[in-house]
């Protein structure tokens, strides 16, 4: 994503 | 079902948390505004006023924002919907797998700020009999069923006034691991007086993880951790805590200190802390009565908040030259950390988790102790008021209802029982002023990830 960086996988 | 996100900026990150799948986002200044302006479901096209709001934009650009805020939606990465409440069901009365053994109700320190009443926790000044040592392992045993791992920690008062005990039960512990299946892990809280070359080594070998108490710069820390004779401590217990540390090798350890209204300048005490050759460190604010002159009150949160700002940016340019240190209230794990259930459960006080008192009575944890009406069972007749123990099993996250609306209940677990009991008279009301510094500490954690993560990107 140009705008977004997501820093983990992301808990259950 | 509602999803929930928080958003903050802070050392120029724009960052965004999904609450319920924990995704951390690093935006850009227009995405970070976008969300002010628009609600999911993100249904259709791009809503005629996001272009209104970004005139300098084009809107073929704003466009492809709104896209990737969708993408983002449709993954449930923003917004996700929560499906814990699905999760009541787990929240049972469960094997107690950890206890806090008072071992002496008594202390060599007069610290201004003990919860603990300076060691006697409002009683009378004891020590603990091995035998009732013996006969908290037997309890733990006997109420830990099916569970391997427990976790016994020696606490006061100071439980160096008590060695002797000490050895004696874990001796006793580890007799009976094999047989029962279980596997002790030992930890001790220290002031550090009383150390010796003997006992470090037996903490060193026996001890899980160690606890030095110490709050900082010599000035901080002698004007409120003071002896019966009203003398300061540092000179005593840091060159003992040295030798412990030096000793210990990899082991685990923390240097814990508390901060109060007298220093909230504290990240000088955690870097002097560093300075003098620690690098696992935790320095926490004091939990105390607001009319007292070294209580942290709301007035103080802006200084406060300021201050932990400035310890993460000094913590990052240190990891960033090689010279780091754990700071333990900014350390996370975003890629996993615990699973849903335990951080709906929180520190599982009253249920998973009790305190033993000098004379063998049980209670919900140690910040309970010298509380009478919260006595729930004693190691003597190996009781458990179940009563009590059901209290705690719904004293979770769902059961809070003020935590269930916070963004940060996954990560402080609905906060201290005890502390909320004290200060809001009821264990499911938060004590907000603890929350409100919990809430900055994890903003700056997840800033701290946010750099690294860029450091790392650019290096």
């Amino acid at each position: 994503m140009k705008h977004v960086k997501t820093l983990n996988k992301a808990m259950k | 079902m509602t999803g929930m996100i928080h958003k903050f900026s802070q050392n120029g990150y724009y960052i965004v948390l999904d609450v319920n799948s924990g995704a951390v986002h690093v935006v850009d200044e227009v995405f970070y505004k976008m969300l002010d302006l628009v609600q999911p479901p993100f249904a259709g096209d791009c809503p005629e006023a996001l272009y209104a709001a970004f005139p300098e934009i084009s809107r073929e650009e704003i466009g492809e924002y709104y896209s990737e805020l969708r993408e983002l939606y449709e993954a449930e990465q923003l917004y996700s919907p929560d499906y814990y409440d699905d999760l009541a069901g787990k929240m049972i009365s469960a094997p107690v797998k950890a206890m806090c053994l008072h071992v002496a109700h008594d202390c060599n320190l007069r610290c201004r700020y003990c919860f603990a009443s300076t060691g006697d926790f409002g009683g009378t000044r004891t020590m603990m009999p091995v035998e009732i040592g013996k006969m908290a392992i037997d309890y733990l045993i006997k109420y830990s069923g099916s569970r391997h791992n427990l976790e016994l920690d020696f606490f006061g008062g100071e439980p160096t006034m008590n060695f002797e005990l000490v050895k004696e039960v874990v001796r006793y512990a580890r007799s009976l691991e094999k047989a029962h299946n279980k596997n002790f892990r030992f930890t001790i809280t220290t002031n550090g007086i009383l150390l010796d070359d003997d006992k470090i080594d037996f903490i060193n070998k026996e001890m899980f993880n160690v606890v030095l108490s110490v709050d900082g710069r010599k000035e901080v820390n002698d004007r409120v951790r003071a002896r019966v004779d009203g003398s300061g401590c540092y000179d005593s217990m840091m060159p003992k805590f040295k030798r412990l540390v030096e000793k210990r090798g990899d082991g685990q350890y923390y240097v814990r200190g508390t901060f109060t209204k007298f220093n909230k300048d504290f990240a000088e005490d955690v870097l002097h802390l560093n300075q003098e050759g620690f690098d696992q460190i935790s320095v926490e604010p004091v939990v105390a009565d607001p009319n007292l002159d070294y209580a942290l009150t709301w007035d103080d949160l802006p200084e406060v908040f300021a201050e932990y700002e400035r310890l993460a940016k000094i913590l990052l340019e240190r990891k960033k030259t090689g010279t780091g240190f754990n700071f333990f209230h900014f350390m996370l794990d975003l890629d996993q950390g615990p699973c849903a259930v335990k951080r709906l459960k929180g520190c599982g006080c009253g249920n998973e988790y009790v305190a033993v008192t000098p004379d063998g009575d049980v209670y919900p944890c140690h910040q309970f102790v010298g509380h009478e009406e919260w006595k729930m069972g004693s190691v003597l007749d190996l009781s458990i008021d179940e009563k009590k123990k059901e209290m705690f099993v719904h004293s979770s996250v769902l059961d809070k209802p003020e935590c269930k609306k916070c963004w940060a209940k996954f990560y402080c677990s609905g906060g201290c029982n005890a502390n909320n009991m004290q200060y809001a008279r009821n264990i499911l009301t938060p004590y907000t002023l603890a929350c409100e510094m919990e809430k900055k500490r994890l903003e700056c954690a997840i800033m701290i990830k946010a750099a690294l993560d860029e450091w790392s990107t650019e290096g």
